[in-house]
């Protein structure tokens, strides 16, 4: 019975989740390394997971709670802040920067100029977010933001919350869909701090009625 | 033809009442829903010219390529695949297939094909032979269900490395495929995506690739909806009927089997 036991046990141990999870994402990362290829015009560091990436793809971004308090200290770990340390910009450049925000697009078929594929282009956030309500081509991926500051008010937390969350928001949610805007360099820590202005101050449009 | 689709297309968007509704995209879709009028079928007549020419350093047609079937057996091949070949010892996808009968039957060179996989919308360009002659392969196979054979250990592993790849995030937006097809009724701006958990959803889109796209003009297929949707997460060019692109496929085909083929389609 004991040693019926200790097979059962060992049984578990070497059939355990994790290793079939590692072993499926050994074949999925050759898989990528078949199936794209380096060359002029192509940028195959875009393709290499970090460790956050990692985890999120074998959980299919449902991390176990450990996990998760993992993902969110490395990630808060990573937030920069402006060098005059004002988080709240400029809101009417934040709302340019919401509306805009292609590039970064890379390839040989449809690259975009290469100036543009850095990043800093903006944040195109209307793709997922609805804002200021008079734009009604905003999507849905991501969760209503209009009248985000009158509802929430300026205070100096909610700033800060607004700044962390746009910079990196792997830092409150685990796994998030949003892109980390900041960390990953599609916005500067400036231009961060005018989104935030946008969203937070009572005079942007995105808080009118 | 192409500008008359295309001009009906734009008036219809910007017809669209500024009030957010599903029933003015629906009646978009319904506009474009005309299935004489679709110019796809202008494309798939090129194609079978095409693919009936003498062309290539073999000066041959592509008249014995077997799709999975038996030589020159077209009627039904696309409803069937993705399949594992023996020739190729490889899982492959319609446009992976065309590409490996230009090579072995008509003895065009690989590199060369990958050149020039797609017209360029924005140069206004007409679809590619290689485009032409998978639309006119896929159309032999409207009005039959979906029912890749899924048998052979290659087959079931590429739908399984398919879904894992599905929820791969990488790239600078950190995006999977699942970020955007995993949930009912979600949008990019105002353009509803598919989630592939949900069959009826997933087969309404497996069943209309090829597909004529008013915004490109052209016919598109679904190596180029790979393509295209890896290129908006910013990762490097996805290669043409790579393995990657075979099981995302696969995958993706698995979920909509049963679905009836309804082609050519046609989509903003």
């Amino acid at each position: 019975m004991k040693n019926k036991l200790i097979i059962a046990a060992l049984l578990a141990v070497a059939f355990s989740p994790v290793q079939a999870d590692s072993k499926l994402a050994a074949k999925v990362d050759k898989l990528v390394a078949d199936s794209f290829k380096p060359g002029p015009g192509q940028d195959m560091s875009r393709l290499v997971q970090d460790e956050t990436q990692k985890v999120c793809s074998v959980t299919r971004d449902k991390p176990s709670a450990e996990q998760a308090a993992a993902i969110n200290a490395r990630e808060q770990a990573t937030i920069k802040y402006p060098d005059n340390n004002q988080l709240m910009g400029d809101w009417k450049n934040g709302e340019k920067l919401a509306k805009g925000g292609f590039g970064m697009r890379i390839g040989n078929i449809e690259p975009d100029k290469v100036e543009r594929q850095k990043g800093g282009n903006g944040g195109n956030c209307y793709a997922c977010h609805a804002m200021d309500p008079k734009e009604v081509a905003a999507g849905n991926l991501g969760p209503s933001l209009t009248g985000y500051g009158a509802s929430r008010g300026a205070s100096d937390e909610i700033v800060k919350y607004t700044y962390d969350k746009l910079y990196n928001t792997q830092a409150t949610v685990a796994c998030s869909n949003m892109p980390r805007m900041g960390h990953n360099g599609i916005l500067t820590p400036a231009q961060i701090a005018d989104i935030t202005a946008y969203l937070v101050s009572p005079e942007s449009s995105l808080n009118k009625k | 033809m192409k500008y008359k689709a295309l001009s009906l297309g734009l008036t219809l968007v910007l017809a669209a009442p500024l009030a957010w509704g599903e029933a003015s995209v629906a009646d978009y879709r319904a506009a474009l829903a005309d299935k004489d009028a679709n110019p796809g079928f202008l494309v798939i007549d090129q194609g079978e010219m095409r693919f009936k020419e003498k062309r290539g350093p073999k000066n041959a047609s592509l008249e014995k390529c077997d799709f999975g079937l038996g030589p020159g057996k077209l009627k039904g091949a696309y409803a069937q695949l993705p399949r594992y070949f023996k020739d190729t010892k490889q899982v492959q996808d319609l446009e992976s297939r065309v590409m490996t009968c230009m090579i072995k039957l008509q003895g065009f060179n690989e590199a060369e094909i990958k050149q020039k996989l797609y017209a360029d919308q924005r140069q206004n360009e007409d679809n590619t032979v290689l485009e032409s002659i998978v639309a006119y392969v896929a159309a032999q196979s409207d009005g039959m269900k979906i029912n890749p054979p899924m048998k052979h250990a290659a087959e079931k592993e590429a739908v399984k490395l398919g879904e894992e790849m599905f929820w791969r995030r990488h790239g600078p937006m950190d995006f999977s495929c699942a970020t955007c097809h995993a949930e009912d009724g979600k949008r990019v701006r105002l353009q509803s995506l598919v989630n592939v958990y949900n069959a009826k959803d997933t087969q309404a889109t497996m069943t209309t690739w090829p597909t004529y796209r008013v915004s490109h003009g052209v016919v598109r297929n679904m190596q180029h909806r790979m393509w295209d949707c890896h290129w908006q997460m910013r990762t490097p060019d996805i290669d043409y009927g790579s393995p990657a692109t075979v099981a995302l496929i696969s995958f993706l085909t698995n979920q909509a089997k049963g679905g009836t083929l309804d082609l050519p389609g046609i989509k903003r």
